[in-house]
């Protein structure tokens, strides 16, 4: 009885493993294979073909838009910080008329259906001028990162110990002050959490991006991926397509596997979903 | 008035008592001024947009001339000519979408609450290499989801996928089946890609919640021989109730928008059409702002009367909480 839980249970295990796993160890071998051998089924690797990484960045301009996607993705992990840093320091530290209500607001915001406001957003990025450039996916990707970025950020800041900022403000500090010198350097921790998230939610937005941008250079890499097609409308490029999803999906695998802690912290904190 | 906010105020309470009121009165301006720039963003890129989509549901919009439109009331709900009904009301793919999307949150969510139970449970016990696995399981979820409909799709291919050679050469399937095409299995197929993304982020909501609970519960309950099932319905479950509500509500929430992974992975498919691939197809591929943004708004509707509910559920104990 013992001995069958204990090898039922390392089952489970198992096969969670493998679920988790085989689709992106299936990308990573089929990426490897070309040609007509993507037409048969192998479950293991049998060739080390780099052609398919090639054709990505040759047929389209990839590396463009792997270099669109840091740009939106880490300007707004930075303005979402300088925002919510401040923002957070008010609501966490300082009691106010009206604070509840405006935090649960902003927390409001974040459950928007994106296509609630897809409408108002395009009318606004054309009126700006900043149709299909990425300034427009950067101002429409704040929606969904600066809400729980203020939120997960004021819960931490709650969570500091309040004798913290009295020093300061008896030796006369300013408000702005403390928050530069005192709460910054303590919110570092939080802020790499947080910037994470940011960062992982703006690095995989996509119907922003699909309806913000009109050519191929100005994408950003989630509808390069949905949009990449073949010589014909009927042949789709598979190998390009694994290749190019192995090498989006690589540096954030990386992240997770370093960050690991920080983002399940910043997962549960703010019980937000990336 | 003020006088009773400033006791809530914690730190400057040692702080002499001829001080307190203007420090005070500094300290909420500057969490005012530190405030602004959020809340002027916010109203910027999220509250002007969502006005501006509810106003144009209410109009004719179209998507090549935003400037040139009319106010037509709710004709774009519904309107009657010559004694036909239109609008989206009357428009049965809108409600295949809503009963799509509706469905598409009840079954994912239910499974992923109950797996992510089962991938918390195991994730809790102490065993050799638990770290790893809780690492394994994040992957599913950082992978950008339109990457994961994509390799998903290449593993459901009728003629190439593995899917289909693995089940045929264990005998189950007699022949290959066209996933994401057939109307049969096609809203399954998108309720397995998003079991096998979002389990993750269940399971470690639940984890967190299972971590909380005290130690003292459970050794009594082993020294009295009592049945770890047993124990798991009558002390883990009601214990983590309320951190569980809380993922299946955020789930929930998240289900009911989905757009990406049904738009990759079957495009634009009436079969599994869910209520955001709906509103940006009348938008954008057929220019209709007006219907568009009426759907949009509906959309909202729907998601706000949810929100409400957990906001004044969850508010009494953030009240607590901030004290």
């Amino acid at each position: 009885m013992k001995h069958a839980t204990r090898i039922g249970f390392w089952l489970l295990v198992i096969a969670i493993g493998l679920f988790s796993l085989f689709p992106f160890y299936y990308a990573v071998i089929s990426s490897f294979r070309s040609g007509t051998a993507l037409f048969s089924v192998a479950y293991f690797p049998e060739s080390f073909d780099l052609s398919n990484y090639v054709a990505v960045f040759e047929r389209q301009p990839f590396g463009q838009n792997i270099l669109n996607s840091i740009i939106v993705a880490g300007s707004v992990v930075a303005l979402s910080l300088a925002l919510g840093i401040t923002a957070a320091y008010a609501f966490g530290r300082i009691a106010f008329r009206g604070r509840s209500l405006l935090l649960f607001t902003i927390l409001g915001v974040s459950m928007f259906p994106q296509v609630a406001v897809l409408s108002g957003m395009f009318e606004l990025i054309r009126s700006f001028g900043l149709y299909n450039t990425l300034p427009g996916l950067i101002l429409a990707n704040l929606m969904l990162t600066l809400p729980f970025t203020v939120w997960v950020l004021t819960t931490f800041m709650r969570e500091l110990p309040k004798e913290i900022e009295e020093a300061a403000f008896v030796d006369g500090a300013t408000p702005w002050i403390v928050v530069r010198r005192v709460f910054l350097p303590l919110m570092m921790p939080a802020a790499v959490t947080t910037g994470l998230l940011a960062f992982i939610v703006a690095w995989n937005e996509f119907l922003f991006a699909l309806t913000f941008t009109l050519t191929n250079e100005q994408r950003t890499v989630p509808p390069a991926i949905a949009l990449m097609s073949g010589r014909t409308a009927y042949e789709l490029p598979w190998g390009s397509i694994m290749a190019a999803s192995v090498i989006v999906t690589l540096p954030i695998i990386a992240l997770v596997l370093v960050f690991q802690r920080k983002i399940v912290a910043g997962l549960t904190a703010g019980a937000v979903k990336g | 008035m003020s006088q009773s906010v400033a006791t809530g105020i914690a730190p400057v309470q040692s702080v002499a008592r001829g001080r307190r009121s203007s420090l005070t009165r500094s300290r909420i301006r500057a969490a005012w001024t530190f405030i602004a720039p959020t809340v002027i963003v916010l109203a910027l890129i999220a509250g002007w947009p969502l006005a501006r989509t509810i106003w144009f549901s209410f109009t004719d919009a179209s998507l090549n001339n935003l400037n040139d439109y009319e106010f037509i009331g709710f004709e774009n709900y519904l309107a009657s000519y010559g004694g036909e009904w239109f609008g989206l009301l009357t428009d049965p793919d809108w409600w295949h979408a809503v009963w799509n999307t509706v469905w598409f949150a009840l079954v994912s969510v239910s499974i992923e609450t109950v797996l992510g139970t089962v991938v918390a449970l195991i994730l809790n016990a102490a065993f050799p290499g638990r770290g790893i696995m809780r690492a394994v399981i994040l992957i599913p979820w950082a992978i950008p989801t339109v990457v994961s409909a994509k390799m998903w799709n290449w593993m459901l291919h009728d003629q190439f996928g593995v899917i289909n050679d693995m089940l045929l050469n264990l005998g189950l399937i007699a022949a290959p089946i066209t996933w994401t095409a057939n109307p049969d299995t096609a809203l399954w197929t998108v309720v397995m890609v998003d079991v096998w993304k979002t389990t993750p982020f269940m399971a470690l909501l639940i984890l967190a919640a299972l971590q909380m609970l005290p130690g003292d519960i459970y050794e009594a309950a082993r020294v009295d021989g009592v049945h770890p099932v047993k124990v798991f319905f009558r002390v883990t479950l009601p214990l983590i109730r309320p951190a569980l509500l809380v993922a299946v509500i955020f789930r929930a929430l998240d289900a009911l928008r989905v757009f990406d992974l049904i738009y990759v992975l079957t495009a634009n498919s009436r079969d599994t059409m869910s209520m955001s691939v709906y509103a940006r197809q009348q938008l954008v591929d057929f220019q209709e702002v007006g219907v568009g943004s009426a759907a949009s708004t509906l959309i909202f509707l729907i998601i706000a009367l949810l929100v409400v509910i957990t906001m004044v559920a969850g508010r009494v104990r953030f009240g607590e909480e901030a004290r």
